[in-house]
């Protein structure tokens, strides 16, 4: 599908004679792997002597990883939200712990009202120690999880589950990794996507980027939105179509860099997508779609009052599994790539470590590739079956 | 890991790769009967592979 695409854009592109159109292409081919290399090349970092040594502090947002519950402990960290943006942590020459990232705003709503401060006034602390004091409410975060201190208390404690006792959760709308993610992705979209549109004032055909991104374009209204939809009202989801494809592929291909993002492997941003799915095709259901819902045609009358819940509840169960698709595909994806990593360091005393890490980076780096492919199918996988949800919900019947 | 965890994981496992080799299969005596639908056969296929893993995954992450 998207081979024979690129195939084309790369040799039908400006009319440039034969030795020029080849080296080219060699030049773009030389790119494309040498983008996929260094994406992939975490692995050779894992053997670093600094981030190998051991640990000299219980801090666990920023041990170096060494055994198994710690690469464990990582990978979940990595997995999981973040309230600021940490790109790495080494140990410099004195033994102090240095970190290379940026804090984040936290926002929260309170028991008193909403309160901002920067993430930079947790100081790296992820188990409830440090108390951020704002205006009479006091915040710890633990586990990337921000608690409000009940009235009175001056320290967090915690029961054996380590659930924290004598605090509660207040609402989270801070600006985390993710949400910076998405605001990224979204600005890159709007870039992309407003250049391509100017162009089409000046000239038909367009130049630049603009070129990869024009038959992908077409490619999601000729061959998912109009067979899927029908001709007569696919223009109006189009929009929609192209935004979550878009969304859902940059966001996945973001996973794959180095910097740590992980955007769609959130349960809240699938969650949200498919929320738009599920809203969109019953706000657009014409009445024989609810039709077939409620009152199904050409059923015993008793049978229709035991299918009626049964049906509402298949409207539900659809987007569940959208969610659930893309969550599960995309955070397996990065668990595997990131275990796959560890084993440089895992496999270091039986192997040695230039065996481990060659050993490492061979198998992530096959897997980057197929996470690859996997980014643009489950992005395609989404946007086919939102069309087809949506078509199902405005498709008129002709009467049997 | 527990026994029964592994258990469940190596059936769902199982139960993917009947699914996915059922599939393949049939793909390929598709294209192999007509090599002209070769590209709508294996759009198809990689349409039903993706429901198929994400059934899998999900089952995968339910049970942990």
């Amino acid at each position: 599908m998207i081979m024979p695409i690129f195939a084309e854009i790369l040799t039908k592109g400006p009319l440039l004679k034969g030795a020029q159109m080849k080296s080219r292409n060699q030049f773009l081919k030389s790119l494309f792997f040498s983008l996929a290399l260094a994406f992939s090349s975490a692995s050779l970092w894992a053997n670093d002597p600094v981030t190998s040594k051991e640990p000299s502090h219980e801090d666990s947002a920023d041990q170096s990883v060494s055994t198994e519950e710690q690469i464990s402990e990582y990978i979940a960290h990595h997995i999981k939200d973040a309230h600021d943006f940490h790109l790495f942590s080494y140990n410099d020459a004195s033994g102090h712990r240095k970190h290379i990232g940026f804090p984040l705003p936290v926002i929260v709503y309170t028991s008193q009202g909403f309160r901002f401060f920067m993430s930079s006034e947790f100081h790296h602390d992820d188990s409830g120690h440090q108390v951020v004091e704002r205006d009479g409410v006091s915040l710890v975060k633990y586990h990337e999880k921000i608690y409000e201190l009940n009235a009175g208390e001056h320290a967090v404690s915690f029961d054996e589950a380590h659930h924290p006792t004598n605090a509660h959760e207040v609402l989270d709308l801070s600006i985390t990794k993710s949400v910076f993610g998405f605001l990224l992705v979204s600005l890159l979209m709007l870039i992309a996507f407003r250049s391509l549109a100017n162009q089409y004032k000046k000239r038909a055909v367009p130049t630049g980027f603009g070129r990869v991104l024009e038959p992908l374009v077409l490619y999601v209204r000729d061959e998912i939105a109009r067979p899927n939809i029908g001709e007569k009202h696919y223009k109006r989801f189009t929009g929609f179509l192209l935004t979550v494809f878009f969304f859902i592929w940059t966001s996945n291909l973001l996973g794959l860099t180095p910097l740590g993002f992980n955007i769609t492997g959130q349960l809240a941003v699938t969650f949200s997508l498919a929320l738009f799915t599920y809203l969109i095709t019953q706000f657009s259901g014409n009445k024989e779609y609810w039709k077939h819902i409620f009152w199904m045609p050409g059923v015993p009358a008793p049978m229709k009052v035991i299918l009626a819940p049964i049906e509402l509840l298949g409207t539900l169960t659809k987007p569940f599994s959208l969610m659930i698709r893309l969550f599960a595909n995309i955070s397996a994806g990065h668990i595997v790539v990131m275990s796959l990593i560890s084993i440089a360091i895992i496999m270091k005393s039986s192997m040695g470590a230039v065996g481990a890490t060659a050993l490492s980076f061979a198998l992530s780096f096959f897997l980057t590739l197929i996470e690859l492919l996997v980014a643009f199918l489950q992005a395609y996988i989404f946007t086919m079956l939102s069309a087809l949800f949506i078509g199902m919900a405005v498709q008129e019947h002709d009467h049997h | 890991m527990t026994i029964p965890n592994l258990v469940g994981a190596g059936l769902i496992v199982i139960g993917a790769g009947i699914g996915l080799g059922q599939i393949g299969g049939r793909a390929m005596e598709g294209i192999a009967r007509q090599p002209e639908a070769t590209g709508k056969i294996q759009t198809a296929m990689i349409i039903i592979a993706a429901l198929l893993e994400g059934l899998a995954f999900g089952a995968l992450f339910l049970g942990k």
